[in-house]
This record gives structure tokens, sequence and C-alpha cells, in this order.
């Protein structure tokens, strides 16, 4: 195919570099990686857009129970499928060690937001709970200990008493944390 | 927009960092920037610093490296990987367990080392005479820890009591005395006459009493402060209310990429969530006032059954004790050697099978008894436990220090130190292949069992109380016999290492979880605390007594009152002895300061 990688032109490079919180050597990987994943796609021009199939064959993406939802929430097309160089980045960028702790509750709760509505409702915990127990049927929680986990989450996050957590008490429960910003993180 | 109004107003260099910190995607950043007015970027890298300078990056970067470095050195620690996967599946009661093991593993290579160095090998590099009537080897003698084992490093009688620059010389009777001097001139080359062998400069009687004293001491500190520091991080557990948001939301590693690892991340987050659950679902139930009178009279006559069966057990263990030992007199004419020295595997034996089948009837009765809170039912247990092994084993050093060091010679024993080293190293090998029994039948057989014969899908379930409180009782058998038996610590060790990989492929191949997870937030303070109390000072006790017990014909306190007076009069002759160095030594490992040094290094 002659994959005569684009190379990164020093200004959009200095750009990138300046507009995320990816070193310059975290930005040349992320765009050797991701043409290599543009080369072991199907069609034989280099398509901008990758499909989330291909990203998903990322090592450090194939095992993640929320890849799907981190492919999603970071595409920038219509129908929410495939990635471009920039959203990779973005992607990256998000997940990276020097991201703030602002940057990463706003991406987590996209992530965590199932049905993208902005809030995180019950079914969305029900998702979020079954995606981190895993699928087997000795980690899965029963239906009673489901309903008073999240009877509990709710009790325990949902300040203006709607029923659902906002952006806002998200942040507030993960500002509890002292190892969210730590385990939120993906390296290539 | 109000937001590019907003850019214009900050300085270049903020605008960036404002922009990165805003989760927009790069495409509208770019685009901001732009209309913000920025128009050559490239101009921006040469005019201005960028918000973090790189250097300022460098130096956090190298600073992250470093902690990531040390917290790979953190997770060194023995066995960090097992434990984690123990404890993600079979929840934190299990998890306890093993990290007890480790601890208690710990404190037998601590006093492993102190008397290795300071003890052991000094005695190996100068062994007493070779006498081969004493020597009589057998495979049966490593399992009693008599013939040629009980003429080894590992026991009491080995030790000789010569002092520096003392040499052999020929054979002597050896009158009994009470003063410094004669002590001082005691030769203990037995039988063996002939040329003077190479002056010892080593004082073995003084370190024996010191070395002994001082790796008990040590343990102690080393116990108590972390007990203290177990209680201090037991009241700062908050209640698991408040928590279950918090771990729902930030507890996913993201980092973890193989499959195995995911699977075993969401093993622990699931059971770390059953737990917090359980913990407030417990105690709900309600119970009528009727039947609340009925579950305690169960419980009033379930106490009563097992305080009964405690009190048999001991006087069981008595009367066997006193009655085996005029037998060995009769044994004494047995020509076969191997009937005659199983006969003295017949008292741990029977110990040790008390301590295998009453816990069994001590859980059935529990399930009777029916209580509500899983936490307290193995608390209970626990304390049943501990009584029947307390009784079992007070009976038997009262039995030893009591009856035996008043008057070995009833009971035709010329090294009664020896002997009760001996009953010691019997009792922990009986101990451990009653626990392999135990972890044999209780676990793989009942699950054949279970699985072919009642086809039940359940497997067995970890009985913790009965493994932890195992684990104290030949703890405090190693405490008890290091006095007798220098060495003990090693087959305790040996015993601990061979448990853990036993116990651990025993759990993952035949037990399940169990079926409502509990979180036991304080059972590692527990457990601690049960070593510290009835263990440890029970142990330091009886050291204390025999310290302050007439010794007998062997060991490095022969011929002497006792082992305290031998060493204040010893103690008397090293402040005047001609070696320098020998002295500042001494002075060095008496002094308090040195001894708090050393148990903080530990620490």
């Amino acid at each position: 195919m002659g994959a005569t990688a684009s190379q990164l032109g020093k200004d959009v490079l200095s750009e990138y570099q300046e507009l995320t919180f990816l070193t310059k050597q975290e930005i040349l990987l992320a765009h050797k990686r991701f043409t290599e994943l543009q080369s072991r796609d199907s069609r034989g021009n280099l398509n901008p857009r990758v499909p989330t199939e291909t990203i998903l064959t990322l090592p450090e993406l194939k095992s993640n129970p929320f890849r799907d939802r981190i492919c999603r929430v970071f595409s920038t097309s219509e129908s929410k499928d495939g990635l471009t160089f920039e959203d990779f980045l973005d992607l990256l960028s998000a997940f990276s060690d020097s991201a703030t702790l602002e940057i990463k509750s706003h991406y987590a709760f996209r992530i965590f937001d199932f049905d993208d509505d902005g809030t995180l409702d019950e079914n969305d915990l029900k998702k979020l709970v079954n995606c981190l127990t895993g699928e087997t049927d000795d980690t899965r929680l029963t239906p009673d200990e489901m309903t008073q986990l999240i009877r509990n989450i709710l009790e325990e996050s949902d300040i203006d008493k709607d029923g659902t957590v906002n952006l806002s008490e998200f942040q507030h429960v993960i500002s509890r944390s002292p190892d969210f910003v730590s385990s939120f993180k993906i390296v290539l | 927009m109000q937001l590019v109004s907003n850019l214009r107003r900050l300085p270049v260099g903020e605008r960036v960092c404002t922009l990165k910190a805003m989760p927009l995607n790069l495409a509208q950043k770019i685009e901001l920037r732009k209309l913000a007015g920025d128009v050559n970027s490239n101009l921006l890298i040469d005019r201005e610093s960028p918000c973090y300078s790189i250097l300022y990056v460098n130096i956090v970067r190298t600073w992250r490296l470093l902690l990531s470095g040390l917290a790979f050195l953190g997770s060194l620690r023995l066995w960090q990987t097992q434990l984690k996967l123990l404890g993600g599946r079979f929840g934190t009661p299990v998890l306890s367990y093993f990290l007890f093991l480790r601890t208690l593993l710990l404190f037998n290579i601590l006093l492993l080392l102190v008397n290795g160095m300071f003890l052991v090998f000094p005695q190996a590099l100068d062994p007493p005479a070779y006498n081969s009537s004493l020597h009589t080897y057998s495979g049966l003698h490593l399992l009693t820890g008599e013939g040629y084992v009980s003429h080894s490093v590992m026991f009491y009688g080995y030790y000789g009591n010569t002092l520096p620059g003392q040499s052999c010389g020929p054979a002597e009777p050896e009158p009994k005395v009470s003063s410094a001097h004669d002590i001082a001139y005691q030769s203990v080359c037995d039988g063996v006459g002939g040329p003077q062998m190479a002056p010892v400069a080593y004082n073995i009687p003084l370190s024996y009493f010191f070395t002994i004293v001082t790796g008990l001491f040590i343990t102690c500190i080393i116990l108590v402060c972390s007990i203290s520091r177990s209680f201090g991080r037991s009241f700062r557990v908050f209640p698991s209310r408040g928590k279950l948001a918090e771990t729902v939301f930030c507890c996913w590693d993201f980092k973890v990429t193989k499959k195995l690892s995911v699977q075993r991340q969401s093993e622990n987050i699931s059971i770390q969530l059953k737990e917090q659950l359980s913990e407030q679902m417990c105690c709900e139930r309600g119970h009528s006032f009727v039947q609340r009178l009925r579950l305690q009279r169960v419980r009033l006559l379930a106490w009563a059954v097992c305080l009964a069966s405690v009190f048999l057990s001991g006087c069981a263990t008595y009367f066997l004790a006193e009655h085996m030992h005029p037998d060995q007199r009769l044994m004494a004419n047995v020509e076969v050697d191997v009937l005659r020295e199983s006969h003295l595997l017949v008292l741990p034996a029977v110990v040790s099978s008390i301590n295998l089948l009453l816990p069994g009837l001590f859980h059935l009765i529990s399930r009777v008894e029916r209580y509500d809170s899983p936490l307290v039912a193995t608390y209970v247990s626990i304390f049943r436990n501990l009584l029947l092994k307390v009784s079992v084993l007070g009976t038997l050093c009262y039995h030893w220090l009591w009856r035996i060091a008043s008057e070995p010679e009833s009971y035709s024993l010329q090294c009664w130190e020896n002997f009760v080293g001996q009953e010691l190293y019997r009792l922990i090998l009986m101990d451990f292949f009653c626990t392999i029994i135990n972890t044999f039948t209780g676990e793989f057989l009942w699950r054949l069992f279970s699985n072919g014969v009642l086809k039940r899908g359940r497997r067995p379930v970890f009985d913790i109380s009965w493994h932890a409180v195992e684990l104290i009782y030949g703890q405090t058998l190693t405490w008890l016999g290091v006095f007798f038996a220098p060495l003990l610590p090693v087959v305790q060790l040996i015993k601990l290492l061979l448990l853990f990989y036993i116990k651990k492929h025993s759990l993952i191949l035949n037990c399940e979880g169990p079926r409502k997870p509990w979180r036991a937030s304080h059972m590692t303070t527990v457990f601690m605390a049960l070593l510290c109390f009835p263990s440890f000072l029970g142990a330091a006790t009886c050291v204390t007594y025999t310290i302050w017990t007439p010794s007998s014909a062997c060991g490095p306190f022969r011929n002497t009152t006792t082992p305290l007076e031998a060493q204040k009069l010893l103690w008397q002759m090293v402040d005047t002895s001609t070696n320098p160095k020998l002295f500042w030594f001494s002075h060095l490992v008496e002094s308090p300061l040195f001894l708090f040094l050393a148990a903080g290094v530990f620490l």
C-alpha cells in the first residue's frame, strides 16, 4: 500500500502540544499508532476517520468494559462512529497523566451516561454497575442488591433529590476520592 | 460568543491554558483560538513561555516516575499478586487470614535471624565432643526429635557452657557448684580426653540468655506497635455508608489492559460492593419475643456444651500426659526402637485430633444457634476455638513446668528442657499434619462428596475461625519452645510457607466464596490482639518462669541453680574480663537504645 504516513507538520505538532495535555513524544507515538490503525483498515486509501471496530483492536482498549462508550464520547462524527486523529488525541489527552480533575471528571461523566441525556439516571447506573462487575453469574449483583445499591448511590450523591445525578453532583463525589485521578488513565 | 470574548480578554499565555482545560474537542479549540485572534501560533512558542514550562513538566514527570518506582518496590512484597487474587475472589475474611499468615512468617524470620546470628552459628562452629552412642540415625527421629536430632543445635541440651579463653581438657567428674569461678572452669568435653582444643571466644551461656530474651522483647515491641496501629486504623475506617457512590464512580482502573486482570478487577469490585451492601442489610430482621427467648435458650445450651467439651479435653490431655511417662519406663525395655519412639507421638496425635474434631462440633452447634450476623458468628467461633486451645496448652504447660521441672527424676528424665523442647517440636509437626488432613478431607473430599454423592452445586466454605486460631496456636508453641529449642522458628517458618501454598491451591480448587459476603474490617486487628494477649503473653510468662526454675544437667546453664542466677554471676565475670571488645559489645547489646533502634528498623 505504500503507507507514506503523513508526517505531522511542526506547526500542527506544536498546536496539538499547546491545546492538549500530551507531550511531543506522546503525540508522535499516538500518530504512529493511529497510522498503523489506518493501514489496518480494509479500504485502500487512508481514511481520516478510523471506524470504531478498528480502534477497539488497540490492546489498551480491547478488554476495557467501557470501550464502546469511550469511542462514542470522543467521536465527532454525526453517527458517533469512528475517530479522527484529533479525536484520538482528545481521548489520550483526557486520559493522560497531566489532565486536570475537571477534565477527567467531565469525560468520566459522559462515559457513564449511557443514554447521553446529560444526567445519570437509574438505568445508566444499572448499566454502569453491570460493566464494573463483569459478565459472569458469580460476580453480577442480584436484582435486590442492585436496587439497594442504586438507592444508596442516589441517596449519597443526589443533592437536589431529582432522582438523577448531574455533572456537578458527580464531580462532588469524585472530588472526595483520592484515587480517581490515578485510575482514570490510559497510557499507550 | 461569550467564550471568545472571555478568551480575548486574557493574556495570550493564559488563553492557551484556559483552552487546554476546556472539555471541548480539538477542532473546536482550534476554531476558538482562531476567533480569539491568535493568528500565528508559531510565534507563540518563541515569544511566550507556555503555562507548564518544559523544565517544570520534566520535574513533575521525573517525580511521578520515582513515585511509581517506589510503588513498584512496595508491590514486590511477598505474595502480593496472590493475595490480591484471593481477596478478590473470596472476600476480606479470607484475605485477612492470609495477611495474618504473612505477618507470622515475618515474626519467625526475625526470631530466626536473631537466634541464628548470635546463638546457633557460634555454637555450630564449636560443637561439643562427638559421642557415637548418642548419635543414632533414623527417619522417625526427624518426627520425634529423638536420636541425632536431639543432639544437634536444635535443642537446649546441645549448647555448651564454655566461656572465653576456655579450652577442653581431660574429662572430670562434674560436681554440683554454685560459684562463678567453678562455672568458668567446668569442661564440657564429655568423656573424650586428649589434646587441647582451640579456645572458645564466645560466651555461649550469656548469649543464650540474652539472645532469647532480646528476640522475645523485640517481638513484643513489634506486636504492641502493630496492634496500636491497627486499632488506630480501625477507628478511622469509615462506615460503608457514604462510600458506595465513590466506589462505583472511582474504583475502575483504566490502566488495566489484560483480559485476566480485567476479570480479577471485576471480581474484586463485585465482592467489595456485595460486602458493603450486606453490612447495611444485616440485622434488619426482627424476631418475635417467643422466638428470641427460644433462641436464647438454645444459645445457652450450646455454650454449656462447648464449655463442658473444653473442660473434658483439658482433663483428657492432663491424664494422658501424666500417664505416658510411667509407660516410658516400661517402654525402655522394649527392643523395637520404632515402637518405643512412636509411643512418643501418641500425646501430640491425641492433642491434634482434639484440635481437629472438637471445632467440627463447635461448627455444627453454631449452625443450630443461627446467629444473624456472620461477623458475630465468626467471633463466637473464634472465642470457642481459642478456649479449647488455651485449656489444652495450659494443661500441658502446667504439666511440663510444674510437674516435670520440679522433679524430673520421677519421670526418669536427665534433661527435662530437652524433653519439653522435643514435645513442642512434635506438637508443631503433628499440628501441621492435622491441618493438611483437614484440608484434604474437609475441603477436597467434601467437595467431591458434595458434588458427586449429594449432587449439590455448592462447594465448602473456608472456616476462618478454625484456621486463624490454628495459626495463633502454632505461633504460641513456637514462642513457648524457643527457649528450649532455639531452631524451632525454622520449623514454624517452613510449616507456614508450605501452609500458604497448600491452602491457596486448596481454596482455589475446592472452595467458594461466602454466600453472603461480609466485611471483615477489624479482623486483622482482632487476630493481632489475640496473638498478643493470650498467646505471646502466655508464652513470655512461661519462659520467665523457666528462667527462675532450677536447671538440669544439660545445656548452657548446667550445674547451676537457675539460669537467672547463672547470668548474674557470668555478668559479673564479663565486667572484669580482659577482653574490651566483648565488654563493649555486651554493653551495647544490653542498652535499651540498641533494642529500640532494632525494633524501629523492623517496624
